[in-house]
């Protein structure tokens, strides 16, 4: 299952692909895009990213994570293009036969997404204007302002 | 956009696609640049010959992040011929 996709994120969906009989705690991660007064008026956040390197990225990642948890499973999806404030933007599943290690796989899966999948975002503002930003917080104009969805 | 080496090298050549990812994309004006790099090169020398020769290439970081064939990569290294290299703003998913 490809980690991008331009559809809204389905939580339960995730959930159900990484169920099983054995795995009686799951821990979830939803990420949303967020508006607050740190972040100003952000009305929504365009995303792109480095396709095939997402899956090969993302795929690493998983791999590390069985291997430190093996009985655990874990999905992770992630969207791409305009994403509105407060809709989910990243998710991430791990089920494991007890809640520690769901906890932990958890974490680890989206702490290394936040650090090394490709995908950038563009915060578009309710006045039009566009910043890319990263996740250290930095901010760089953008050349222009993403089209808004019809 | 295929930049060539201004004049034969002694060691050969080899040709490498650079992918220019989200705001680097938007600065440069394209996504892709095909680079003939004289032979052996490293990723940093590659960055140093694209700075130079695209448009507002002096915009883009010295030392920016980079991928070679899908994974994240050091500067020291060693491109080969028909390897993919890319240029990674800071990363912001999730």
């Amino acid at each position: 299952m490809p980690i991008l996709t331009p559809d809204a994120l389905d939580p339960v969906a995730l959930l159900a692909e990484v169920a099983a009989l054995g795995l009686g705690g799951t821990a979830l991660f939803v990420g949303s895009v967020r508006r607050s007064a740190e972040d100003g008026p952000v009305a929504a956040i365009e995303y792109t990213a480095y396709d095939a390197m997402v899956d090969a990225e993302a795929g690493r990642i998983l791999a590390e994570s069985a291997l430190r948890w093996p009985e655990t499973r874990v999905a992770l999806r992630h969207r791409v293009g305009r994403v509105e404030a407060g809709q989910a933007s990243v998710v991430a599943v791990a089920a494991s036969p007890h809640r520690a290690e769901a906890f932990a796989a958890c974490r680890y899966v989206i702490e290394e997404v936040k650090k090394r999948l490709p995908v950038w975002k563009k915060e578009i503002y309710e006045n039009g204007s566009a910043e890319w930003r990263a996740n250290d917080g930095s901010r760089a104009a953008a050349a222009t302002p993403a089209p808004r969805a019809p | 956009m295929h930049l060539p080496l201004d004049a034969p090298a002694p060691g050969g050549s080899l040709t490498v696609r650079c992918r220019l990812l989200a705001q680097y994309e938007e600065i440069v004006g394209q996504g892709e640049v095909t680079l003939e790099l004289p032979r052996p090169s490293t990723v940093l020398d590659a960055v140093r010959f694209l700075r130079a020769r695209v448009p507002n290439g002096s915009l883009l970081p010295e030392r920016p992040l980079v991928a070679v064939n899908l994974a994240h990569a050091l500067h020291a290294t060693l491109l080969n011929d028909g390897d993919e290299l890319a240029l990674l703003p800071p990363i912001a998913g999730g």
